[in-house]
């Protein structure tokens, strides 16, 4: 497998592909309080897009929005190509989402919660088995397929659920804090699953609170107060608030 | 540095099994009078553990701990008295006002918000002018200022906080950590948890947790000295392709993402690093850069682990 | 002391900050009495009876008419033998059968005294017990206004038969089961709720670890309960008297002490379940089906426990709420006082303390 030739400069590569998230200018307001102030930005196919705020910047009211689960109060959001308006349907169909606190079944084994959510996309007994196959050998994780979920590490769980997450090739997967808590290593592991997702094509919206985790992606935005304060690739953040890393352009937006 | 010698905290061959797993495997660690001491791991490392046992609020399977001088067995009600404890994911009574929250947790422990007013001053100065808001509507970092002003209204000798910056965004996180070194600039002796490597940095000595086993405890610049091997940064304009490519590599031995960079180390502990580039070239890179660099306690985490 | 006032206190808050468990508090008593007051309705109107009259002279005419004219019965047959008078409650259309018996009239001269004998289908047994006691009014008023008005010294006797639950179970039945229901939800399910809270929310974990004594913390979670429960029971005593014209023919203060030591008892078992609940869900449950159904339907509230399975009977006997029931029952309806209660009035202390003493046994200073 030879992806250099054609990997050559992920950026630019980056720059002649689709959007597969339109944002422009989306409002969500909460009675007087805007969670969402004017957003506007797009995500191209296959980046790794860091979705970065202090707690209550209104990331996760974004996320909510862009996965299909609560209406913008205004604002156009196309998401995988969809309406997020009319057709919140399809675009639940073309997402995977992930976060820290709900992520699988503790009483179901790694096989049952596999099917499961094969079964929720509607995927045929065929794809399921096969992609239950090529994933527990991806993952290594043969061995502990019947047993239960509540009984492996919280690193284990972690990657099953991202690798749930994608099972039904989404166009994006929508991660969120998906590292919390995860120790070092595997937290390493879970970010080259990301890249290997994003390199097949799949689109990752992340969000975080380890800072060194916003020089993986591609690009990141920073969200304050309901606006975004600074969307560029993390060398560009950082030039642009003269930071040695991302932590310190992090705390000059947010402060 | 430290103005006293004494141990406050001791911990001797500390055990602690549940039904199943044995959470805690043997260890020992002892906390100076006035020290800033970190417990550092990922989730399920024991630490939630340790810190509920040395809070008497669990029993020890085996071993030795004692506060104060006093066995946590024995003692408990002596212990419980002079300690401030922070549980993880603390959430305060959500129902309750901030002032309510405070001056009920002042009145079960005897005292009044005005007796020990300066201790917390600093903290609940900023979340004073919220004072009439149910704790439930708080952001988190002002739940969190709020519930360390819980903690210390009583003027604990020692501060135990389990995992308190754990989902707190980094500007939280960072405020936090500037409270607890003025906390301990006031003489109070703060043992605490977190899952962040980097916040090692902020403690006076860590002790690296993993699997219920203590890695590695000393100051943080004694951990990172000890590191004992060179490591070096690579990067290039495909860092998944070049994970890839480093770790199919003879030389190469451990290969860790590391914000823009790669962190890699090698089996002869020695890289021609001209050579490398040359290398990666050859399979595609370009823009590569590569130096030599210090590790950091998150590269000692990862060696240590493995 | 201070620390406790404070605890109590900041009990008050959470209660009345949850308007759910507002609701619960008030409004499910409330709602409770006036369901069941509503099925078990006393008004009367269009109830058939029969009239086996063995004298047919001008007062048991009169009487009759009296009775018919009322608005509340229909005359819907007369009836000629004793024979009849089972076939047509057989039939379940008529309610009541009023018996005059031979030379009524006569006897009344006589005598000064004649009886008339009203026989009600008391498997409805507050319907019986209704109509049973307007046919009672109907005949006295007419002995006082009309006989004694012109100065004869008469009296007639009413002799009530209840037809197939000659005691009368069920009647009233619904204030003293409602009461022990109310009270075992306000006090046990609350508390046992209110604990596990604290235990769920991780601010157990810091009230362990302050001086607070695992004693007060339970007796300060406990108070407000018992107030509010109190309160409670007040305002089913007050309902069913002045709604429902339930009497009192006890002493009221006797009864709520009683009633004070029941709450006692049910506080005691919501600590206890409290005590092997770690989440608010697990006290739910334990409360619902350890506590609820079992009060309902096994303390002889709805189902008479003598009609049940023995070992359902068993099974009953160990229901604090049993004992409640008959306590209540005999203080306001009987008016019985504690000579006759007291071996259930011991029965329900005793629990109270075998409750306290395993759950304070129970109650761990420590998480696990």
């Amino acid at each position: 497998m030879h992806f250099s030739a054609y990997m050559v400069n992920n950026i630019t590569m980056i720059k002649n592909k689709e959007n597969i998230i339109e944002v422009k200018d989306l409002v969500k307001k909460f009675g007087n309080f805007y969670a969402n102030d004017h957003l506007t930005f797009e995500v191209k196919k296959g980046e790794i897009f860091g979705f970065l705020g202090a707690n209550g910047a209104g990331k996760t009211t974004a996320i909510r929005i862009l996965s299909g689960l609560s209406y913008p109060t205004s604002g156009d959001v196309m998401v995988a190509g969809f309406d997020v308006y009319k057709e919140r349907e399809k675009v639940k169909k073309n997402i995977g989402y992930m976060s820290q606190k709900f992520s699988l079944y503790e009483d179901l084994t790694v096989k049952e919660n596999i099917r499961f959510y094969g079964g929720i996309y509607g995927l045929s007994n065929k794809y399921i088995k096969e992609k239950t196959e090529s994933m527990l050998e991806r993952l290594k994780m043969k061995d502990i397929q019947h047993s239960l979920i509540g009984s492996l590490p919280l690193g284990w769980k972690q990657k099953i659920a991202f690798s749930v997450a994608i099972f039904h090739n989404p166009k994006i997967v929508f991660l969120d804090e998906p590292t919390g808590g995860v120790d070092p290593i595997t937290r390493r592991d879970f970010w080259e699953m990301i890249y290997e997702a994003s390199n097949n094509g799949i689109t990752v919206f992340v969000t975080t609170h380890y800072m060194d985790e916003a020089e993986y992606c591609d690009r990141v935005s920073i969200m304050d107060r309901g606006k975004i304060e600074g969307l560029d690739t993390p060398g560009g953040l950082k030039k642009r608030f003269k930071s040695n890393n991302m932590d310190e352009v992090f705390l000059k937006i947010a402060r | 540095m430290i103005k006293q010698t004494k141990h406050i905290i001791k911990v001797n061959q500390l055990r602690k099994s549940y039904e199943k797993v044995e959470a805690v495997k043997g260890v020992s660690f002892s906390v100076s009078n006035g020290e800033l001491f970190g417990l550092i791991g990922p989730d399920g490392a024991g630490k939630t553990s340790i810190f509920r046992i040395l809070t008497t609020l669990m029993f020890p399977t085996d071993g030795n701990v004692s506060m104060m001088d006093l066995d946590v067995v024995k003692d408990y009600r002596f212990i419980r008295n002079n300690l401030g404890y922070m549980p993880q994911r603390f959430s305060l009574y959500q129902d309750l006002s901030v002032e309510e929250n405070l001056a009920f947790f002042a009145r079960i422990f005897g005292t009044t918000i005005e007796e020990n007013y300066d201790l917390i001053k600093d903290i609940y100065i900023q979340i004073e002018p919220f004072k009439k808001r149910l704790a439930g509507q708080l952001s988190g970092g002002m739940k969190q200022k709020l519930a360390l002003s819980c903690a210390l209204i009583h003027s604990p000798e020692i501060l135990i906080l389990d995992e308190p910056t754990t989902g707190v965004d980094a500007v939280s996180r960072k405020e936090f950590w500037e409270m607890l070194i003025r906390l301990k600039e006031k003489g109070i002796t703060i043992l605490v948890s977190t899952p962040y490597m980097d916040e090692a940095n902020m403690c006076d000595r860590v002790a690296l947790i993993q699997n219920g086993e203590i890695m590695s405890i000393d100051t943080p610049a004694k951990i990172i000295d000890d590191f004992g091997r060179k490591l070096w940064a690579v990067k290039s304009d495909n860092i998944y392709q070049l994970i890839l490519d480093l770790k199919k590599m003879e030389s190469v031995d451990t290969v860790f993402p590391f914000g823009e960079y790669l962190h890699i180390t090698s089996k002869a502990d020695e890289f021609n690093e001209e050579r490398l580039i040359s290398d990666l070239e050859k399979v595609g890179h370009s823009n590569i850069r590569i130096q030599q660099i210090k590790a950091n306690i998150e590269d000692c985490f990862m060696q240590l682990m493995q | 002391m201070k620390r406790f006032l404070g605890f109590v206190k900041k009990e008050f808050h959470h209660i009345f900050r949850d308007y759910r468990t507002m609701l619960i508090l008030f409004g499910m008593p409330i709602a409770q009495i006036l369901i069941f007051g509503y099925v078990v309705s006393n008004e009367i109107t269009d109830v058939k009876i029969g009239i086996y009259d063995k004298s047919k002279d001008d007062i048991t005419h009169e009487i009759t008419n009296k009775i018919t004219s009322s608005g509340f019965f229909i005359l819907h047959e007369n009836l000629n033998s004793d024979k009849e008078i089972e076939q047509a409650f057989k039939k379940g259309i008529i309610r009541e059968v009023i018996v005059f018996e031979p030379n009524f009239a006569e006897k009344l001269h006589r005598d000064g005294t004649a009886s008339v004998q009203i026989i009600a289908d008391a498997s409805d047994a507050n319907t019986a017990n209704i109509v049973t006691n307007y046919t009672k009014g109907i005949i006295s008023s007419y002995m006082k206004n009309e006989l004694m008005a012109q100065g004869y010294p008469y009296e007639i006797i009413p002799e009530v038969r209840m037809l197939y639950n000659n005691e009368l179970k069920g009647v009233y039945m619904f204030v003293p089961g409602t009461m022990a229901l109310i009270l075992m939800l306000v006090s046990a399910m609350m508390t046992s709720i209110s604990i596990a809270r604290e235990k769920e929310m991780g601010t157990m974990e810091v009230l362990l670890v302050s001086p607070l004594r695992p004693l007060p913390i339970v007796i300060g979670k406990v108070i407000p309960y018992m107030v509010l429960s109190f309160i409670n029971a007040v305002v089913i005593i007050a309902l069913s008297y002045f709604v429902f014209a339930m009497p009192i023919q006890g002493n009221l203060v006797f009864l709520l002490l009683e009633t004070l030591l029941f709450i006692f008892m049910a506080l005691s078992l919501g600590i206890l379940i409290s005590t092997v609940s770690e989440s608010q869900m697990v006290a739910m449950f334990i409360s619902m089906f350890a506590l609820m159904l079992p009060t309902m339907l096994l303390s002889g509230f709805i189902f008479p426990i003598e009609n049940m399975p023995k070992v359902l009977q068993w099974i009953s006997s160990i229901m604090p709420a049993r004992y409640f029931i008959v306590i209540v029952k005999n203080i306001m309806i009987k008016g019985s006082g504690i000579g006759v209660i007291w071996k259930e009035t011991l029965v329900v202390a005793g629990m109270t303390i075998l409750f306290l003493i395993v759950s304070i046994k129970k109650f761990k200073v420590r998480l696990e």
